[in-house]
């Protein structure tokens, strides 16, 4: 830990300076408690009024996109987790989706409606969490437990559907990992129901809180044209009175066939945010119902199968040949491949080969199975793009998420570039900050809701 | 020894262990109110609260120990004692550049006078034990109001010691932010209170507990009960006016303070809400006073009267304190989990746009209201 003396220098003339000017140089971050993820701003204080800010962002640099380029295209799932850890499924699912794109090939409307519903349960789960830490910081404590008790119905469902809590890695190019669970639409809606219930609670505590309502309002202030010009998307981008969503200008999925308002705000602060935000969530409890209703049904059912072999025994009588019966058999996998089986994997998996691995009845059962798994999965073989580009922009709960993808026809991403929303809203965030005071950079760097993972990548 | 000696032996006598009752009903109180605001959030919040801290002997002999101890395990009230552990074998960590002498005296004096204020408010009325008649009050001061709000001021210095011996910006943020609300908030507190003063004409706590027998003072002072309890609950840096502390801004005025030092601050916040809420007691809900109780019995309105003998009636003026007290606690602490943070702007213009005409109007119209009726 040795300081090259010319940053000694620096400070000190930054100092200097500063006492000539009689303000105060304050570092909020890189460890304070409201800079969830880390961030570090630098602020000048002139009593508690800030004249400057300097946000510096990179402390959560991973070389994501990097790592993409190591591996096959559907290798790069699991990192796509990390990007926006409150709602990985968004991620996941623009990152799939911009590989389609690349190919040509659509997921089965079934996985595009399951697609919607998760991605619109994480937006639930997303806006929740930015609320509600909002509120905490602002001394709210209770709205924030309030909050988190109705992720945790949300969570519970994705983690039945996707077997994980955060690092869920759910979607495939071509589709989804495994269909969803028995009796998930019942949970479902009545999980929508408790969040709904909470949502009224928090809205009863909140939206007519003096204290509230006065911390939040003209604070953090963003013109149309400045958030514009900063490429600002999202919710943020909503509160200035801008109604673009890329689920209504770009209809992806089955957006088009689902009935939904975009809100927006008139002032761009703090406080129209939060309205947004709160509308949003309702709006997706109001589309996730919906694709709930006409979610198609699958094609394969449980009566379809009469034997269950394990995979052991099912690859022996295939090397003999007792193929005979193997359309009505199941396979007993090992738990870790739960999911791939046939009834809940070719009714959300493309049939297309060059994509979508065999379920593994198929794999096991017959030599056209084993070699399309084998084509996906070997060195050297895998999901070949043909060569070109492709950039697919998904609504992600800050914003425009979008996956800018390119093949040079390899098995591997020649590039992989993601699009964060919070990045160029950071970008922007001094513009807010300057003008007001120390404590109100907390609720509007709250209103950001910065992910770490996402900004740095 | 001559019999005046005696005397002042025996009042010497008697004032120790009346302070060293109220001292210890004071922290012990304070220690339970980290077990309340844990518990009371946790069932404010839907949750279950700590409940971890377990205190639990091995010897098969002591097994009915443990089973008298159980429900109080399960509550989680071993939690005051577990923190207290914690905090004095915790590093007690001084930061580079900071003044040592100041850093450790700041905890010290805050504590100290939050602690002093309590001399001056009566628990319950006076006994005769002997043919001597003692006051249920550590010092019968005549001008008693004085006393605590001189006490409470200079509670305000911790803090800003704190804050500037600590070499950090944030501590110094969170110094200044305290000095300027305490001290606005001081003044529609003191004003405030004037209403009170020129009603009962008196600044003896104990003479205006006495005056309250009839009527409390909340309904004889309503907008100054109100004015009061919104300074008091200023005056005690806790949420929605926790500006010195502001966790999630500024860290607060004891950022670099760790161990016990921290917890005297801790504990000062915590002794400030009693004495605060014994302050609200007895200017407003009539100190040790229990409707329709006299210094004889009960004598309720339909014309009964339950005789009872002085001490019963002194022990339930105590107890009637006490339980004032814990409501006013509990008030506290409701309110402290359910409103968000004021900013310092905010702050300043509820305090002295607000609040501090206000009590001068509260003022003007009990004077004149005096002066009729005189």
């Amino acid at each position: 830990m040795t300081r090259r003396n010319g940053d000694r220098d620096d400070q000190e003339i930054v100092v200097l300076s500063l006492k000539e000017k009689r303000s105060m140089l304050l570092n909020v971050g890189p460890q304070h408690p409201a800079m969830h993820g880390i961030v570090h701003i630098t602020v000048e204080l002139e009593g508690e009024t800030v004249t400057s800010a300097d946000v510096e962002i990179g402390y959560l640099h991973r070389a994501f996109e990097k790592m993409c380029e190591q591996g096959p295209y559907n290798n790069a799932i699991p990192y796509t987790d990390r990007l926006n850890y409150v709602s990985p499924l968004i991620n996941n699912i623009g990152y799939c989706l911009a590989v389609e794109k690349l190919l040509g090939v659509k997921a089965p409307e079934r996985a595009q409606y399951i697609r919607v519903i998760m991605s619109e349960i994480s937006r639930v789960t997303d806006h929740l969490t930015c609320i509600g830490a909002s509120a905490m910081e602002l001394g709210a404590f209770t709205v924030f437990l309030y909050m988190i008790k109705a992720r945790e119905y949300l969570y519970e469902i994705l983690e039945e559907v996707t077997g994980a809590r955060l690092t869920i890695s759910y979607a495939r190019v071509g589709g989804l990992k495994s269909d969803l669970p028995e009796g998930f639409e019942e949970k479902c809606r009545k999980a929508l129901k408790e969040t709904y219930k909470i949502l009224k609670e928090v809205e009863a505590l909140l939206n007519k809180n003096r204290i509230f309502v006065d911390r939040l309002k003209d604070i953090g202030v963003i013109s149309q044209q400045d958030a514009l010009a900063y490429g600002v998307t999202g919710p943020f981008l909503r509160s200035t009175g801008v109604d673009y969503d890329v689920r209504k200008a770009q209809p992806y999925l089955v957006y088009d066939r689902l009935d939904f308002d975009i809100p927006i705000g008139e002032h761009g602060d703090n406080l129209d945010r939060y309205y947004v935000r709160m509308e949003e969530m309702h709006q997706s409890i109001r589309i996730t119902e919906q694709a709930l209703r006409d979610l198609p049904k699958g094609e394969i059912s449980a009566g379809d199968f009469g034997r269950v072999l394990t995979a052991a025994e099912m690859v022996d009588q295939a090397k003999m040949g007792q193929t005979g019966d193997f359309k009505t058999v199941e396979v007993d996998l090992d738990p870790t491949l739960e999911g791939t089986t046939k009834r809940y994997h070719d009714d959300v998996y493309s049939d297309d080969k060059r994509v979508s691995l065999p379920a593994k009845e198929d794999t096991y059962g017959n030599i056209e199975g084993l070699m399309n798994h084998f084509k996906l999965v070997m060195h050297g073989h895998g999901l070949r793009p043909p060569k070109g580009e492709a950039y697919f922009p998904v609504e992600g709960a800050n914003g425009e998420l979008g996956f800018y993808v390119v093949s040079d026809g390899s098995d591997r991403p020649y590039r992989v570039r993601v699009r964060p929303p919070c990045f160029a809203i950071m970008s922007a965030l001094h513009k807010m900050v300057v003008g007001e005071m120390v404590a109100d950079i907390v609720p509007t760097f709250g209103s950001v809701n910065m992910i770490g993972g996402e900004l740095d990548r | 020894m001559t019999s005046h000696g005696a005397n002042m032996f025996i009042d010497f006598l008697t004032k120790s262990i009346l302070a060293i009752l109220f001292l210890g009903a004071v922290l012990n109180l304070a220690g339970l109110l980290t077990w309340v605001e844990r518990k009371q959030s946790a069932v404010m919040q839907d949750r279950i609260g700590a409940n971890r801290a377990w205190i639990k002997f091995k010897s098969p002999w002591l097994a009915p120990v443990n089973w008298l101890l159980h429900p109080l395990n399960a509550l989680g009230l071993f939690h005051s004692l577990a923190d207290a552990m914690k905090m004095f074998l915790k590093e007690d960590f001084m930061p580079r550049g900071a003044d040592k002498f100041l850093h450790t005296l700041a905890p010290a004096l805050s504590v100290v006078f939050a602690l002093m204020a309590f001399a001056a408010i009566p628990f319950g009325d006076s006994i005769a034990i002997g043919g001597r008649v003692i006051h249920l009050q550590i010092a019968d001061v005549n001008a008693g109001i004085l006393f605590v709000f001189a006490m409470m001021g200079l509670g305000v210095y911790g803090v800003i010691l704190a804050g500037f011996a600590s070499n950090n910006n944030y501590a110094y943020l969170g110094g200044m932010r305290a000095a300027s609300q305490m001290l606005s908030y001081e003044i529609t507190m003191g004003i405030s209170i004037m209403g009170i003063v020129l009603t009962y004409g008196t600044l003896s706590l104990q003479e205006i507990v006495r005056q309250q027998a009839n009527v409390w003072g909340f309904a004889v002072q309503p907008l100054a009960f109100f004015l009061f309890l919104t300074a008091a609950l200023a005056e005690t840096k806790r949420v929605p006016f926790d500006l010195p502390e502001g966790e999630s801004e500024i860290i607060g005025y004891f950022v670099e303070y760790s161990g016990m030092k921290f917890g005297m601050f801790f504990l000062t916040d915590l002794v400030e809400t009693v004495l605060v809420a014994c302050l609200m007691t007895t200017f407003f809900f009539g100190g040790w006073q229990v409707p329709y109780l006299l210094a004889d019995g009960f004598h309720w309105p339909s014309g009964d009267v339950w005789l009872l003998s002085r001490g019963v009636v002194v022990t339930l003026g105590v107890l009637a304190f006490m339980l004032k007290v814990a409501f006013f606690n509990w008030l506290f602490m409701a309110i402290r989990w359910t409103l968000p943070r004021f900013r310092y702007d905010q702050l300043m213009h509820l305090g002295w746009k607000i609040l501090f005409p206000a009590s001068l109007v509260n003022v003007l119209i009990t004077s004149i209201w005096v002066v009729m009726k005189s």
